[in-house]
């Protein structure tokens, strides 16, 4: 009866979406929840932002009244969650703009440096893993090792500034703070908020050039990061896989140990390692304070840390839930891309 | 290397990464463009850019440039006052009525002719919209109601400001100088108002442009305000219709950059022309740099350490004249603030009217114990001080409680954000605090109002004074700051103003340290690049590059 077949797989699907959607919706409440109560118990006056420490009172006063900060609590989350239903996460104070149009320019520029810092970071991380596991216990393997701890354990602000030093200062390599030099002020206009994807849709190779160069090395030191992760990672993936029956099959088989482990161990260890990269992606996504503030990078993590300073709790919960989506977002994909890697996950 | 045992796989993949990193970024060489000078600021203080609601410290700057008042400060001497759009002024003798002959022939930047009636709706809108800087006029007795009185264009090129005393002219001229005395482009601005449903508190029916202002421009400046976007850019351009001395540049860039060690970099290099926030290292390391230069000149903000007279033993008259002695003025002066300020005892900055020259108290422990016994308090006392977690401020705090503690001292430092010390301050629940103080408006009444005048002391006062957020109940001297509004005469004036600067040198819980000094690292090739005494006056219009 191939149509009631049909119908309880249809229902199956409804079941997994709809438990999928309570999950969404609850894990939003929760963060929203959580984040609001605790941007109202931080002892900072919030209109202080809006209006100035020399304010007179009745500015003030007024200040605190239109902004509902004289209302209960559980009153001003209620009016909150309400005006996000509506698609209103309200106006950051700080800027005075929506917090989603503010968003909307700062998120773009974190995206933006944290793929070309994945990119980055898997292209090298997983290779070198992959070395240090074939390679293991060699001086290649330390190497590695070493590289993966320093990235690791260094502070990312004095790397930073080393690397602007070094790079830009001294050996005039790359381009140096910020996103696009100040020549293109007049001739380049961002569409997408991706400078680099605009400068290709405006056929603007000048600009691509400098943006390229604006961005290749705070995305590298991101990517050096992520790189620390993920070769880590990937080695120790790669042992488990390279210990397993069917590669002592694979050689009795006589195949090559190029084809072994990148046809084979590598193929198999990439499950986890999806969720690895994903991951660590996502965490570039929050936006690296430090990273922004050395390179004067207008992106998310400034935005969200200079809002949280200054008690603009709309723009710390309108973060908030970008981030969260995000999160969410990265999670459904890289289930996506198991189904994709595992055959035994994939829906039959 | 390791490299050679590895096979095609691994050697494809490792040398396609390193190419694709390496391809594209080919050394640039960093000159800014020549007709064009490129600041690097931290600019995030900026939230608006209508004069009438901007009150902080970078859009000064910004508006200062972009805007003209009536009357300008004169920077070459700044007790006075230079014509700005008004050509000359009068005072009747009852010392009521200004009344304002505008220049001839004046264009905004949008080419509408500058008259009276520009002027009066600046004031209208100012007054009406009540935002944070309004007081600086609304002082003067102009309400919602009575402003299209009491600023009113007689015709096309007279405006006549009528106040409700006879202040002494010199504070009245020093007021309109601020940001918030712009003329406005009345026709221009009209085009962008946005109505608004009236309130109780806002009984108008549309925001007198003040939504579209807050990115948008419409003065008569040497410079118009092309472009801002928050925490990134501004960009200043060339007014050509302005009616003095065009500016030199035809443009002028800020870059949000906020980390001193970066700017330093981007100085070095080339990529901009001037950096703003340089810390004393950078700042040292850039003066001994061949090809850049530096430029300093004192600003209107006071750094101070109060002692709140809620707490008991900080209400002793010997204890806050003995902390006074229990700072190491010397030391703070020659490290921790060098380059960016100067140790400065009394409370109003140098070169504002009246301004007291006098540092009288040494770090002296023998002098602090002997006042400390005075009080009954031989063996000292224990203490908290607020101090929020940025540089100076921190080492000052952190200085003080070492030269404290010679004289039994206790102090304990509760470190905090900026905004979260300055809230529990503003609530008077501190015992000290570590602050700074800018101020309003560059005329000796915007400071002896704030240190020396304590109008209701009571909790719910609503005139909150540093005086009031210290509880120091002041009635004579809030009396004397009034009396010194009235004085016409400046030389008497000024007189007054000496006399509550001593009074606070003597009694006050205010401990002041020193005066903030603005300072600039520049490229070797940019001339007249010149800092003013406040932020509205750094004017950018005469510099040129080379």
């Amino acid at each position: 009866m191939p149509a009631r077949r049909a119908n309880k797989r249809a229902s199956a699907i409804l079941k997994a979406v709809a438990s999928f959607a309570v999950i969404v919706a609850t894990t939003y409440l929760g963060l929203l929840a959580v984040t609001f109560f605790i941007g109202r118990v931080v002892p900072i006056d919030p209109v202080l932002a809006i209006v100035g420490d020399r304010a007179p009172a009745h500015v003030v006063e007024r200040t605190r009244e239109e902004m509902g900060f004289n209302l209960p609590y559980y009153q001003q989350f209620f009016l909150y969650v309400k005006g996000v239903l509506q698609g209103d996460f309200g106006t950051s104070v700080l800027t005075t703009n929506p917090v989603m149009a503010d968003i909307r320019r700062v998120f773009p520029a974190t995206m933006e440096l944290a793929t070309v810092g994945t990119i980055i970071g898997a292209a090298l991380g997983i290779p070198l893993g992959v070395l240090a596991a074939v390679k293991r216990g060699s001086l290649a393997d330390q190497i590695v090792r070493i590289v993966g701890l320093v990235g690791y354990s260094v502070p990312i602000f004095w790397l930073g500034l080393l690397a602007l030093l070094v790079f830009y200062a001294r050996l005039g390599w790359t381009a140096g703070p910020g996103r696009i030099d100040v020549v293109f002020e007049y001739t380049f206009t961002p569409i997408t908020g991706f400078y680099l994807l605009d400068a290709v849709l405006n056929r603007d190779w000048a600009a691509f050039k400098d943006i390229f160069a604006h961005i290749i090395l705070p995305a590298s030191l991101l990517g050096y990061f992520s790189l620390a992760y993920i070769s880590r990672m990937t080695r120790s993936f790669m042992l488990n896989e390279l210990s397993q029956e069917y590669i002592v099959a694979a050689r009795a088989k006589g195949l090559s140990e190029t084809r072994i482990i990148w046809g084979h161990a590598l193929r198999n260890a990439a499950v986890p390692l999806v969720t690895v990269i994903a991951l660590s992606y996502a965490g570039l996504l929050e936006g690296s304070v430090l990273t922004e503030t050395v390179f004067a990078w207008p992106g998310l993590g400034l935005y969200i840390t200079n809002s949280l300073q200054n008690a603009d709790m709309n723009a710390v919960l309108g973060g908030t839930i970008i981030i969260g989506s995000v999160f969410i977002a990265i999670n459904l994909l890289s289930d996506l891309l198991y189904r994709l890697l595992d055959p035994r996950t994939r829906i039959r | 290397m390791f490299i050679g045992k590895l096979n095609g796989h691994f050697r494809l993949m490792l040398t396609g990464a390193a190419l694709s990193v390496m391809a594209l970024s080919a050394p640039a060489l960093a000159v800014t463009p020549a007709d064009t000078l490129v600041q690097a600021w931290a600019i995030d203080d900026t939230i608006t850019l209508d004069p009438a609601e901007s009150f902080e410290l970078s859009p000064a700057e910004f508006l200062g440039n972009a805007y003209d008042m009536l009357v300008r400060l004169d920077i070459n001497d700044t007790t006075k006052v230079r014509p700005g759009v008004a050509e000359s002024w009068t005072v009747s003798d009852d010392g009521l009525t200004y009344t304002f002959k505008l220049k001839p022939g004046l264009k905004f930047a949008s080419g509408n002719p500058i008259t009276a009636e520009d002027v009066a709706w600046s004031f209208e809108r100012v007054v009406k919209l009540d935002k944070s800087p309004a007081f600086i006029v609304t002082q003067f007795g102009l309400t919602k109601d009575n402003v299209t009185e009491k600023a009113k264009a007689v015709d096309a090129s007279t405006f006549v400001f009528t106040v409700d005393k006879s202040y002494a002219p010199s504070f009245v001229l020093n007021c309109l100088t601020a940001t918030v005395g712009a003329v406005m482009d009345k026709k221009l601005v009209l085009e962008h108002v946005a109505p608004v449903t009236p309130t109780d508190d806002y009984k108008f029916d549309n925001d007198f442009g003040n939504g579209w202002l807050k990115t948008g421009y419409a003065g008569s400046g040497p410079f118009k305000i092309r472009d801002w976007r928050a925490n990134e850019i501004l960009v200043l351009e060339r007014n050509d219709n302005y009616y003095g001395e065009k500016a030199a540049l035809a443009r002028v860039i800020y870059r949000h950059v906020k980390e001193s060690a970066t700017q330093r970099l981007m100085l070095e290099s080339g990529d901009v022309d001037v950096a703003r926030n340089l810390e004393p290292g950078d700042l040292e390391a850039i003066s001994k740099n061949a090809d850049l230069a530096t430029t300093s000149a004192p600003k209107g903000t006071m750094y101070y350490i109060s002692l709140n007279q809620k707490n008991e033993n900080l209400a002793k008259p010997e204890v806050r004249q003995a902390l006074k002695y229990l700072v190491d003025y010397d030391a703070i002066g020659s490290t921790l603030i060098k380059g960016i300020g100067e140790i400065r005892q009394t409370y109003q900055p140098k070169g504002v009217l009246g301004a007291l020259d006098s540092d009288p108290f040494k770090f002296d422990v023998a002098k602090a114990k002997e006042l400390l016994e005075k009080a009954g308090l031989k063996d000292g006392f224990s203490i908290t001080m607020d101090v929020r977690n940025t540089q100076p401020v921190t080492g000052i705090a952190e200085a003080f409680q070492q030269t404290a503690g010679q004289a039994g001292v206790k102090v304990e430092i509760i470190p905090g954000d900026g905004k979260q010390t300055l809230t529990k301050y503003r609530a008077r629940n501190h015992d000290m605090y570590i602050g700074q103080w800018g101020m309003d408006y560059w005329d000796p009444n915007s400071n002896a109002e704030t240190f020396t005048s304590n109008p209701n002391n009571a909790d719910d006062g609503t005139v909150k004074t540093l005086a009031w957020r210290n509880a120091w109940d002041v009635p004579e001297l809030t009396e004397k700051t009034k009396a010194a509004l009235l004085e016409r005469d400046n030389d008497k004036r000024a007189a007054m103003y000496k006399e509550l600067q001593q009074a606070a040198l003597d009694t006050s819980p205010f401990v002041l340290v020193f005066q903030q000094t603005e300072v600039a690292g520049l490229r070797g090739n940019v001339k007249n690049y010149k800092l003013g005494p406040n932020f509205d006056s750094n004017f950018v219009a005469p510099v040129t590059k080379d």
